[in-house]
């Protein structure tokens, strides 16, 4: 009876030294995570952590790693974990990414990599950030369908040239990456910011939007686009490859057609 | 139906703003800024930037280039010049261009890495005066120019006029 219940031999030929989960490669790191808790001190700190990971492990997965078996002090935002939800923004090795989308095996293993709260934005704790008024300035560009028509019964139609024109920007997850990557959002937090510029221009550019001229109004403010000052760190920290930087001059153009 | 109203969420700043947490006074903007200032000085920035590469360049090879070429170069090769009102506009719009185009780049520097209002505020007031000075000294020389001063009825010495 047992002999029938033990697993078939595989009909695959493997190579010698292959089989089982133990084949991906292992290597260690040591991660350099930014601690911050207001309730024990008011200065933060580096913790170094070293560990085993696999080279199918991303940043996300260390930081579990470190929750789960090490110190579950650490905080973080994360939610669905696959690079959909915008949680998990984080600057590591000084640059903005989404801890989930980042592979271990890309970063420089030899050095500990850095984890650090993205810039700009008040730090709660450890990695988590007051993302306030990141989203203040989302909600004032007026993010939705604005339509003055009377409502049609069944789809708004859209051609798909209409569609193509705003494509770039509806890919926003708004994980603010790029605007906690914005050297201007840094010294000046009344910037609306790159993550407000796009999202407004997801529907300045929409033909079944009525509200793109009240649009650039809020955004021709001196905290608006002429803020930018198109260095493209946004474009290069959007985890979506959002060309953030375009979509802003576009945006700056049409406020100057619209009033030249 | 009729149509909706719709209000921007930044026309009523009394009835309140669509929030909901509490956003640190760091974040704060206030109030609307009316007028188009940001944006005229931006589109200034890329208009003058295109006439200054005319206007340096086409200066640079003029006075370096042309003719006997840097060894032309003397007080009277410059008078020779503004006497010119051709030379003067040129010289003019040059000042006038390089030194808004330079301030506005300052101006916006400070705006960027000044962190207090009042540095802020300084920062401006000092970079204002330093404009106006240069800019009405320049305009100045430019337009009153004289290559053969003459105080109480003597020629100053120079070897550039005739006696």
């Amino acid at each position: 009876m047992s002999a029938e219940l033990a697993e078939p031999a595989s009909k695959i030929e493997l190579p010698a030294g292959v089989g089982g989960g133990g084949e991906i490669p292992t290597f260690d790191i040591t991660l350099r995570v930014r601690r911050y808790d207001p309730e024990v001190s008011a200065e933060a700190r580096w913790d170094d952590y070293k560990l085993t990971m696999y080279g199918t492990d991303r940043v996300l997965d260390a930081l579990h790693k470190i929750k789960w078996e090490i110190d579950g002090s650490v905080s973080f935002r994360r939610s669905c974990a696959h690079g959909v939800c915008g949680s998990d923004a984080m600057r590591i090795n000084g640059r903005n990414r989404l801890a989930c989308k980042t592979l271990l095996k890309d970063l420089d293993t030899s050095k500990p990599i850095t984890v650090e709260p993205i810039k700009g934005l008040p730090v709660e704790k450890d990695l988590i950030v007051d993302m306030e008024p990141f989203f203040q300035s989302f909600r004032e560009v007026m993010p939705f369908l604005i339509n003055k028509g009377h409502a049609p019964t069944k789809e708004r139609l859209q051609s798909a040239e209409d569609r193509e024109r705003f494509d770039d920007t509806t890919k926003c997850i708004l994980c603010a990456a790029c605007t906690s990557s914005c050297p201007v959002f840094w010294t000046d937090g009344q910037y609306f910011g790159p993550a407000a510029i796009v999202n407004a221009h997801r529907f300045i550019f929409d033909s079944r939007d009525d509200a793109g001229d009240m649009r650039l109004e809020i955004l021709n403010d001196k905290e608006g686009v002429w803020r930018c000052r198109t260095t493209f760190n946004c474009s290069e920290a959007c985890p979506r490859g959002i060309q953030v930087t375009q979509a802003i001059a576009e945006v700056k153009q049409a406020i100057l057609a619209r009033k030249i | 139906m009729s149509a909706t109203e719709i209000q921007s969420p930044r026309s009523g700043q009394i009835a309140g703003k669509p929030e909901s947490g509490k956003i640190a006074p760091k974040y704060r903007r206030n109030g609307t800024s009316r007028g188009n200032f940001e944006m005229l000085a931006w589109l200034f920035m890329r208009l003058s930037g295109v006439v200054l590469v005319v206007l340096i360049f086409g200066h640079l090879i003029v006075n370096l280039l042309v003719g006997e070429g840097i060894h032309a170069i003397d007080f009277g090769f410059v008078a020779g010049k503004w006497a010119d009102p051709f030379w003067q506009f040129w010289d003019l719009a040059m000042l006038w261009l390089a030194m808004l185009h330079g301030t506005n780049g300052v101006r916006t520097i400070i705006n960027d890495y000044a962190e207090k209002d009042s540095t802020r505020f300084w920062l401006k007031m000092v970079l204002y005066a330093a404009s106006a000075v240069i800019i009405i000294l320049g305009t100045l020389v430019i337009f009153t120019f004289n290559p053969c001063p003459v105080v109480d009825g003597v020629q100053l010495p120079g070897g550039f006029c005739p006696a």
